[in-house]
């Protein structure tokens, strides 16, 4: 019946390179110029572009199968119904995980940090408890936790990073003690591209008998992500990130914990019964779920998953690998660069700076070129402050961009030294 | 790149490699912090009012190119007029950059014309 592939090709065990001209042509976008010049993408780690497949799998959504879903006993409703949760499986066995009851649809990444703050959060942390978050988080992974810690009178606590962008793993051991009720933490680092040693650090909160959130923005897209083998508490990603649509996003939550945690937002869907004096709440994962969802978000994720899964995310990881290494290698040739971030374990993201030139400028310039980077504090301001930039310019790659797409970064740049310098 | 040109004219690019007035004013009469949180600019503005007449100004800080051209022309400007000859230059130079051209005599605004590519 559905174009959506039922099983997901499992990840080889070395990277095979694939064929990003033939990939490239599956997005439409890339296809448009800017400026008369051809687009040049290099923006990732914002938002993604998006395959025929998922934009095909969202028009077919609403033309064919649109129906409210858990409501109604109508062939629609049950179409709707069955390709909602059978996304829900898609997810759970993309990340792994062992239940779809541990797998809750939010609005993204943002949404589920602030779900397990509020949920989680209000009813397990008191006075006098710690929160330790990084000191490269972005803003959506610190302020939640600032919320919760106001409210409670708790304290929040930063596991600082040396002058490379790699957290200080000898000083987050000395931060754990009986006081920290959670670490939150993130799986990669927007900003800078550092890859944070997760496995070690959940290691190491569960031995000092705190639970763990990993922030997955830049996780899923990058790398495969099996919340088991992590044994991680909370897992957020978000579904534009890794090539599905906005406004959708996924926390994973152990059963047991989700289990214990009252319900977040209520409403429609995740009751079970109510009177004008009560309610009883649905199982999970629908606890968790308040109102029609996104339904056609959560169908377009799954697509784009597949879309992922049948390319191969170790792949894609490799791909993104060369383009690092071979980008970096051609920016050092610009006079007065200078990379921010330059972890020894980084995902293809390169921050620099441009001696005499605001990173706002180096952005219009490039934007003439038609190439688009971010410019500014990466929705990361404490991070920046640390390195004492007050913005940076970021380019960050994709699995559809390309060595040349590289070189036209380098020719931008050198026309931003042009005008400037 | 005739767009860019329009943008970053050459008085811009002058000031902004070598913008004037970049200093404090120790015991100014008056100073205001400015925060683009959107693009970073962030700059302090320092004036040294005597009577009616702007003696002195100066800023510091950072930001974009067009930001510290135009806080640099704009202290230059400014530097030993009245109070009201600095808020009429104010009126005039905030229509030129929101593109409200109705009534604007360009003469009156020397160099910060180079700033109409802003609107």
């Amino acid at each position: 019946m559905s174009s959506v592939r039922a099983e997901l090709h499992p990840s080889s065990l070395i990277p095979h390179p694939y064929d990003v001209e033939s990939v490239r042509r599956d997005f439409p976008i890339l296809s448009r110029s800017v400026h008369g010049k051809p687009l040049v993408y290099l923006d990732n780690a914002a938002t993604t572009q998006k395959p025929q497949a998922v934009i095909d799998r969202l028009v077919r959504y609403y033309s064919e199968e649109n129906s409210n879903v858990h409501r109604g006993v109508h062939y629609l409703s049950e179409v709707a119904t069955a390709a909602y949760e059978g996304a829900r499986t898609t997810v759970r066995k993309f990340i792994n995980a062992r239940s779809e009851k541990e797998v809750v649809f939010t609005r993204g990444t943002t949404e589920g940090i602030n779900l397990v703050t509020q949920s989680w959060g209000r009813t397990n942390v008191k006075a006098g408890d710690e929160i330790l978050i990084s000191a490269i988080e972005h803003h959506s992974n610190i302020v939640p936790w600032q919320m919760l810690c106001a409210e409670k009178k708790a304290t929040l606590h930063i596991i600082p990073v040396n002058d490379r962008g790699e957290l200080i793993i000898e000083e987050f051991a000395r931060m754990l003690n009986e006081r920290v009720k959670i670490v939150a933490v993130g799986h990669a680092s927007n900003a800078l591209g550092t890859i944070n040693p997760i496995e070690r650090m959940i290691a190491m909160a569960h031995a000092n008998g705190s639970l763990i959130l990993i922030d997955g923005a830049q996780g899923v897209p990058h790398m495969t992500v099996d919340v088991q083998k992590l044994d991680c508490d909370f897992y957020a990603f978000s579904g534009h990130k890794v090539y599905g649509p906005t406004g959708i996003g996924v926390l994973y939550g152990k059963e047991a914990l989700l289990d214990e945690m009252p319900p977040w937002q209520g409403g429609g869907d995740m009751i079970l019964s109510v009177s004008y004096e009560t309610a009883t709440y649905n199982a999970l994962p629908y606890k968790f779920e308040a109102g029609t969802p996104n339904i056609a978000g959560v169908v377009g994720l799954a697509a784009a998953l597949h879309y992922v899964g049948a390319i191969g995310i170790d792949n894609i990881g490799a791909h993104e690998h060369d383009l690092l290494l071979y980008a970096t290698q051609r920016l050092i040739e610009i006079d007065g660069i200078r990379f921010i971030g330059t972890a020894a374990n980084k995902a293809a993201v390169i921050s620099f700076v441009l001696e005499g030139v605001h990173p706002h400028d180096i952005g219009t310039v490039l934007d003439q070129h038609g190439v688009a980077i971010r410019t500014g504090h990466h929705c990361a301001q404490p991070l920046m402050m640390r390195f004492n930039v007050p913005a940076t310019g970021r380019a960050s790659f994709g699995l559809y961009n390309t060595r040349e797409e590289a070189d036209a970064l380098v020719e931008g740049l050198r026309d931003v030294i042009e005008v400037f310098r | 790149m005739t767009d860019l040109r329009e943008l970053y004219q050459q008085v811009i690019l002058d000031h902004n490699k070598n913008p004037r007035n970049f200093r404090e004013i120790p015991n100014a009469s008056s100073r205001v912090e400015g925060y683009n949180p959107l693009c970073g600019d962030h700059y302090t503005v320092f004036l040294q009012v005597d009577g009616d007449t702007i003696k002195d100004v100066s800023f510091i800080g950072n930001g974009c190119a067009i930001s510290k051209a135009s806080a640099s022309v704009m202290s230059s400007t400014v530097k030993g007029k009245s109070k009201e000859d600095a808020t009429r230059l104010f009126e005039t130079f905030h229509k030129l950059v929101t593109g409200d051209t109705s009534g604007l005599d360009a003469a009156d605004l020397g160099r910060l014309n180079a700033f109409s590519g802003v609107s």
